[in-house]
């Protein structure tokens, strides 16, 4: 199964760098398995979608890709993930490596700082203190997550007072003012409305050519709307990687992504 | 339609009879505060004088004010707090922001609980033994402050790193997501969000210490001063130990003045804890989350 999902990988964009290498990763919870024996390759500039029903480890592997494990004691991962080709897990400066990747998760969290604060926290974490440069940033940052307009005249109310789905677009404008050459979304259409979700969209077709995208969605039409290419989770596996609209529409080696996709799971 | 069933009637009855209990239990809770103050506001006013606060006391203490002492109060309140809150607060951020979940943590915040169990007057014995002559402090404010400092040190421990956790986790790893070290997240989102929750809980539980007699009366408060403290080596009045004194020591001592001083501290406490309440209800209204 594994051997099949390289080659999938292999088929389609060999050509193009790894962004980031999975092998052989297994995620624990104490004696619970979340994530078990994932094999991949990211290319970069590409949007990588991850579909899957809930409890699949679709979460977990983000987490450590960003080395969330480090706050959890209870969180092993084995195997290897290599980041541009280091392996993550010898990486020292994990603050570093965090910068380079910029994550949004479901739960919306708005610091209990303003708006402009909350966009400006990562440049400023970095040393940045220009504030001609932070105002062109932060302005760049909520108009890409669709945010700017709604809140341009109100910069210096607090983040965390905003509506969810407001939150939700300034979690994603924070992701991207650390200027990510990863960017893992975990169901950020969660607690947004459908047009604001589609201006979003266009947006991350737009950023692939700056950066890689982990999409994790449970609306599996978003992923065929987005991702080039797309994993199924299941159980804590991975049970196909495939160029998405093969997925869809092509031979996938396991029957319950097809049913999956199209609904008919359960 | 809306015909109360036997058990509708039940559960009435039950939350009346409950509400009624509860109310009462609560009422209880008020009588002793409303005696004391009535009895000392009664029997303590008379008293009550300009000069009473802010003069010498004379005549074998009987007749004057209560000024060194009640300066004393505040001076030995102030240094303790000078020394208990940087401490304090240093421990508890690294107690709750650092310190890993693990048997020696456990031990630590199991010994921060006993010292906050252990009796004011081995407190005093100890500040005794380190400050007044192992550090060769002497009888002084500072030895009697640092007393107190020790004694106020778990409470001030325990309501920063409440202060501190009542901050959500979330905020934190959101923090940490974006390649902040836990210093910069504690800087820039878990202090400033906290340190109100730290202030009012620091204020009101060191108010008390204000009260304390056993810690610093073997460590650096005196019967009676004729002058007033020059430096923080120097002995002091304090308002608690005048009141024992002036309730206990003194013979023929008008017994109005008694309560007077236990006026003036209760005061004093009430002054402190409500600067403590003021602060957060004005906080309150600003909460972020």
């Amino acid at each position: 199964m594994v051997n099949t999902a390289r080659e999938a990988n292999n088929a389609d964009v060999s050509s193009v760098p790894i962004k980031l290498g999975v092998e052989n990763l297994s995620i624990h919870y104490g004696n619970e398995t979340a994530l078990e024996g994932v094999s991949f390759d990211i290319r970069e500039n590409e949007i990588f979608g991850i579909i899957g029903p809930a409890n699949a480890g679709k979460t977990s592997f983000l987490k450590a890709i960003n080395r969330m494990d480090l706050f959890n004691p209870d969180m092993r991962v084995e195997g290897n993930l290599s980041f541009s080709g280091h392996d993550i897990s010898k990486v020292r400066n994990v603050y570093g490596l965090r910068r380079r990747i910029g994550v949004v998760f479901p739960l919306p969290v708005g610091l209990p700082l303003s708006v402009y604060d909350n966009v400006a926290l990562a440049p400023r974490l970095a040393g940045l203190k220009d504030k001609a440069e932070l105002n062109v940033i932060v302005e760049r940052c909520l108009t890409r997550a669709a945010l700017w307009d709604e809140v341009k005249d109100r910069l210096n109310s607090l983040g965390s007072m905003l509506s969810g789905g407001q939150q939700q677009r300034l979690t994603i404008a924070r992701a991207l003012s650390q200027e990510p050459e990863l960017l893992m979304l975990d169901e950020f259409s969660i607690a947004v409305d459908p047009v604001t979700t589609m201006r979003i969209e266009e947006v991350l077709k737009e950023l692939k050519s700056e950066m890689t995208i982990i999409l994790v969605t449970n609306l599996v039409q978003q992923a065929r709307r987005l991702a080039d290419r797309t994993a199924f989770f299941l159980e804590g596996k991975c049970l196909d990687v495939a160029v998405t609209e093969d997925l869809f529409t092509g031979e996938v080696t396991d029957q319950r992504t097809r049913d999956y996709v199209e609904g008919r799971f359960g | 339609m809306f015909e109360a069933t036997q058990t509708n009637l039940k559960n009435l009855r039950r939350q009346n009879i409950s509400r009624g209990l509860l109310g009462g239990m609560t009422a209880i809770l008020i009588l002793p505060v409303i005696l004391i103050m009535g009895t000392l506001i009664y029997k303590g006013a008379p008293v009550m004088s300009f000069e009473f606060l802010f003069a010498n006391p004379t005549n074998g203490m009987t007749e004057g004010g209560i000024f060194p002492a009640l300066l004393g109060t505040i001076l030995l309140v102030i240094v303790a707090l000078l020394a208990s809150v940087p401490l304090g607060v240093a421990a508890a951020i690294y107690l709750s922001e650092y310190a890993p979940d693990n048997w020696f943590t456990r031990a630590i915040n199991l010994a921060i609980i006993n010292l906050a169990g252990v009796p004011s007057i081995v407190h005093a014995l100890f500040g005794l033994g380190a400050f007044v002559i192992f550090f060769r402090f002497g009888t002084s404010i500072l030895a009697a402050s640092l007393t107190l400092a020790i004694m106020t040190l778990p409470v001030v421990i325990v309501a920063t790193r409440e202060s501190l956790q009542a901050v959500p986790m979330a905020f934190r790893e959101a923090c940490w997501n974006m390649g902040a070290t836990r210093w910069q997240t504690i800087r820039r989102i878990v202090l400033p969000n906290a340190v109100t929750g730290i202030l009012t809980g620091v204020i009101l539980e060191v108010s008390r210490t204000a009260g304390e007699t056993a810690p610093i009366m073997f460590t650096g408060a005196v019967f009676f001063l004729p002058f007033l403290p020059q430096g923080v080596f120097d002995q002091t009045m304090a308002l608690s130990l005048h009141l024992f004194v002036v309730s206990t020591q003194v013979p023929e001592m008008p017994e109005a003045v008694p309560y007077g001083v236990a006026l003036v501290l209760i005061c004093l406490v009430l002054l402190m804890n409500s600067v403590s309440i003021a602060l957060r209800m004005y906080l309150r209204g600003k909460k972020k989350w």
